[in-house]
């Protein structure tokens, strides 16, 4: 295809301007906009202004902002929970389902724990949530350990059981008696919410996740577990000739990769919803697990990818809104991304 | 994975970094001045009548008007001229913006149709308003960001949908004093907040009637989402009208716990006709249902729900319920503008225009059809009262009592299934 070959032209000749990763990275997501700009453009839209209001509604208001803080703290978290394994050559497409067990266990102990102190509720929500996330990661650990089943189909799939073995609860014993038959749990007490910031939706969700990538950051990037995960990650074989516990490592970068998702959900329900209902999350484990690619599983990189998914996300709204962009036109310009970011990538293949 | 780069790369990767934000600038900057040139000059007011019984599918002015005149008088609430910035003078030539949110897609042919179309009837109504629209919003905190978006881009009154917004509609609404919030569904109300609907029910009565005429195998199948007090009346409602034609009806009720989920419609529609069921409805937002229905035998009739979807199921389609969204819209943004409207949880019938039969299908007999529409013109004039005990629930207690009608604040409060109508709750 022609215009194929002209985008890796373009995209080699931007390459070539600088550093490989972070050259791929604007350079696709330039590319993109661009593409999405002519779509707009060919549907009688103007892109400039619809550019302008998804700049304005996002980085250019103080409530926009936010609402980008507010969406990254997932992102974040789940892209976590995809780049923790794939450091040791694990791929968890399982955000999603450890997302919503994180979110489950955190909602028990918010509801049934009975702690007044929010120093110590929000503790033990969060413990709950991680080890919630991490359970449900384990499961596909052990599939992959006895039944040597591939934890890309395990996590997968367990993301569906996980939204089913939610609702058993959310429509059963824990659905509020209050909601005319609808199907949520009561609103947490206030001790069980995470504190909101500057009187806008931001909540001290995004202090944990950015902790949280940072401290992923210096473990992966400055360590000697880092070291030896990568080894394992690089060649199985060569790193149990070093002498490395490979198995050991294998278990342990799942078991935190779910646990970060779990502290995902347990920031979505203490954070944003107050209380547990389905479709607490909007594909955020597929997001995050995107954004993790996009960011070539580098924790720093992450916050990056997550940023830049939050200001399309919450400036699709307004698309949607100013520009009357259908809500699914939003997935086309964060395909075309994906695709361009990653599918193009042969032109730099040192920086894999 | 190479974490350092060189320091020739990082200058050179900054270098990038300042163009490309630059230009991201020079692009903003250029797309901010370019809208504002087309600003048009002042929109001439039309005068306020009202919709007439053809706007209102053969619903009467007066009745239409007098439901809001009476919501008002029944309202402790202050006056909007007291508070809503939709009510406050606006510089000539600004339009009154005004956000519907939608749960699901504009062209679902079912409930977020019916209301999107309402909201093109407002602007063809009113041209001075402007219409902000948000589709596939999830019932969740995410339907927040988005009405505080479109009060940032200029939103003062903001229609939310869906039943599920209530909860984070009710959250939002004292941070936003000006603004005014109508919820389409909602039993309660707030300073700023308040809620309207229609009694659907009648008309399921009268499609439960075709129903029940209809059928050969006597067993009517009812899909909805979830068991709250609108629906749970959909259901008695339909049943009842089933059975007041033919006593020997059963009508079984499955929940999917989605307001579209085509795949549960599906599963559900075909054990339901493996069972021998043969006349088919929904509350659902989207038409599923009665495709299935229609397509997965020969032998199956769907009445359909929110709006005509005729087009869907041609051979199956007997009639249905329909909303009629446009005069509602139209009234509450026009008494918001003249400060007059005060939250209320606002009701309307067949009497008033909120709802109307939709089309009757080529399948119904000609005197089904002239029994359906005297069915019709008496729910409308009021002397059909289907809820008039006495009626058991499913258990046999008796809920209604002889000779009782629950005035319609009551039966929308519904939580009972009637006697004959299989299917629980949870």
């Amino acid at each position: 295809m022609a215009s194929l070959a002209a985008i890796q032209r373009l995209h080699g000749w931007a390459v070539q301007l600088t550093a490989p990763p972070l050259a791929r990275a604007i350079g696709g997501v330039g590319i993109a906009l661009f593409i999405f700009g002519l779509f707009l453009a060919a549907t009688g839209r103007n892109p400039l202004s619809a550019y302008a209001a998804l700049y304005s509604s996002t980085l250019g208001s103080r409530t926009g902002l936010s609402e980008v803080g507010v969406f990254m703290v997932p992102f974040i978290l789940t892209g976590l929970a995809a780049a923790v394994p794939a450091k040791v050559g694990l791929i968890n497409v399982g955000g999603e389902g450890q997302l919503y067990l994180g979110a489950w266990a955190a909602t028990g102990v918010a509801l049934y724990s009975g702690l007044s102190s929010p120093w110590l509720m929000l503790p033990a929500m969060i413990a709950a949530g991680f080890i919630g996330g991490a359970i449900w990661a384990g499961v596909a650990l052990l599939l992959r350990v006895w039944r040597n089943l591939n934890e890309v189909i395990s996590t997968l799939l367990l993301n569906f059981v996980a939204v089913l073995f939610v609702n058993i609860f959310v429509f059963g014993p824990w659905k509020s008696s209050g909601g005319f038959g609808y199907p949520y749990t009561p609103d947490f007490s206030a001790a069980a919410t995470l504190p909101a910031l500057f009187g806008t939706r931001l909540h001290l969700g995004l202090a944990i996740a950015l902790a949280a990538a940072l401290v992923c950051y210096l473990v992966l990037g400055r360590t000697r577990w880092g070291y030896n995960m990568r080894a394992v990650g690089g060649n199985v074989e060569a790193a149990r000739r070093q002498g490395i516990p490979v198995a050991r490592y294998l278990a342990v970068a799942m078991l935190v990769g779910g646990g970060l998702a779990g502290l995902a959900g347990m920031s979505e329900v203490a954070g944003i919803q107050h209380h547990l209902r389905p479709g607490i999350s909007s594909d955020f484990g597929y997001l995050g697990f995107l954004a993790s690619w996009l960011a070539g599983h580098n924790p720093l990189a992450l916050v990056g990818a997550a940023f830049l998914l939050a200001v399309i996300f919450v400036g699709g709204d307004v698309l949607q809104i100013t520009a009357n962009l259908p809500s699914a036109a939003i997935y086309i310009l964060i395909g075309l991304m994906l695709f361009l970011v990653l599918g193009l990538k042969k032109t730099s293949r040192e920086g894999a | 994975m190479r974490y350092r780069t060189g320091f020739k790369s990082t200058v050179r990767s900054l270098l990038v970094c300042a163009l490309a934000s630059l230009s991201l600038l020079l692009v903003t900057a250029c797309g901010a001045s370019a809208p504002a040139a087309t600003a048009k000059p002042a929109d001439v007011l039309p005068a306020n009548t009202g919709p007439s019984a053809a706007d209102l599918g053969g619903g009467s002015p007066t009745a239409f008007a007098k439901v809001f005149t009476d919501a008002t008088a029944g309202s402790k609430a202050r006056a909007a001229s007291a508070y809503a910035d939709a009510a406050k003078p606006r510089p000539a030539g600004q339009k009154l913006k005004v956000g519907f949110i939608f749960v699901g897609s504009q062209a679902d042919l079912g409930y977020n149709q019916a209301a999107y179309e309402g909201s093109q009837w407002l602007e063809r109504a009113q041209p001075d308003v402007q219409v902000l629209r948000a589709e596939n919003i999830p019932e969740t905190a995410e339907v927040q960001r988005v009405a505080e978006q479109m009060i940032t881009q200029g939103a003062s009154i903001i229609f939310a949908t869906s039943y599920g917004y209530s909860g984070p509609i009710k959250q939002i609404a004292s941070k936003y004093p000006g603004v005014v919030f109508l919820h389409q569904g909602d039993l309660e109300t707030r300073e700023n907040y308040g809620a309207f609907f229609g009694n659907i029910w009648q008309l399921e009565y009268a499609a439960g009637q075709v129903a029940g005429k209809m059928t050969k195998t006597n067993k009517l199948g009812f899909i909805a989402a979830f068991p709250i007090p609108q629906t749970l009346l959909n259901v008695n409602a339909y049943h009842l009208g089933a059975r007041s034609v033919n006593p020997k009806v059963e009508t079984t009720f499955v929940l999917t716990s989605d307001w579209c989920d085509p795949a549960k419609q599906t599963t559900a529609v075909r054990t339901m006709v493996d069972s021998g069921i043969d006349v088919f409805t929904e509350h659902q937002d989207c038409t599923k249902t009665i495709v299935e229905a229609a397509e997965r035998s020969p032998n199956t009739f769907v009445t359909g729900y929110h709006q005509d979807a005729s087009s869907a199921a041609p051979r199956a389609w007997l009639t249905g319920a329909a909303w009629n969204w446009g005069p509602i819209y139209s009234q509450l943004v026009g008494e918001i503008k003249a400060g007059t409207y005060k939250t209320s949880v606002i009701f309307g019938g067949l009497d008033a225009g909120f709802v109307k039969l939709a089309p009757l299908g080529k399948s119904v007999p000609p005197e089904v059809q002239a029994a359906t529409l005297a069915t019709v013109e008496g729910l409308r004039n009021g002397t059909i009262k289907p809820f008039t005990g006495p009626l058991k629930d499913q258990k046999g207690a008796v809920r209604i009592t002889s000779g009782v009608v629950p005035p319609d604040a009551e039966l929308q409060t519904i939580d009972w299934l009637l006697e004959g109508i299989t299917g629980s709750l949870k």
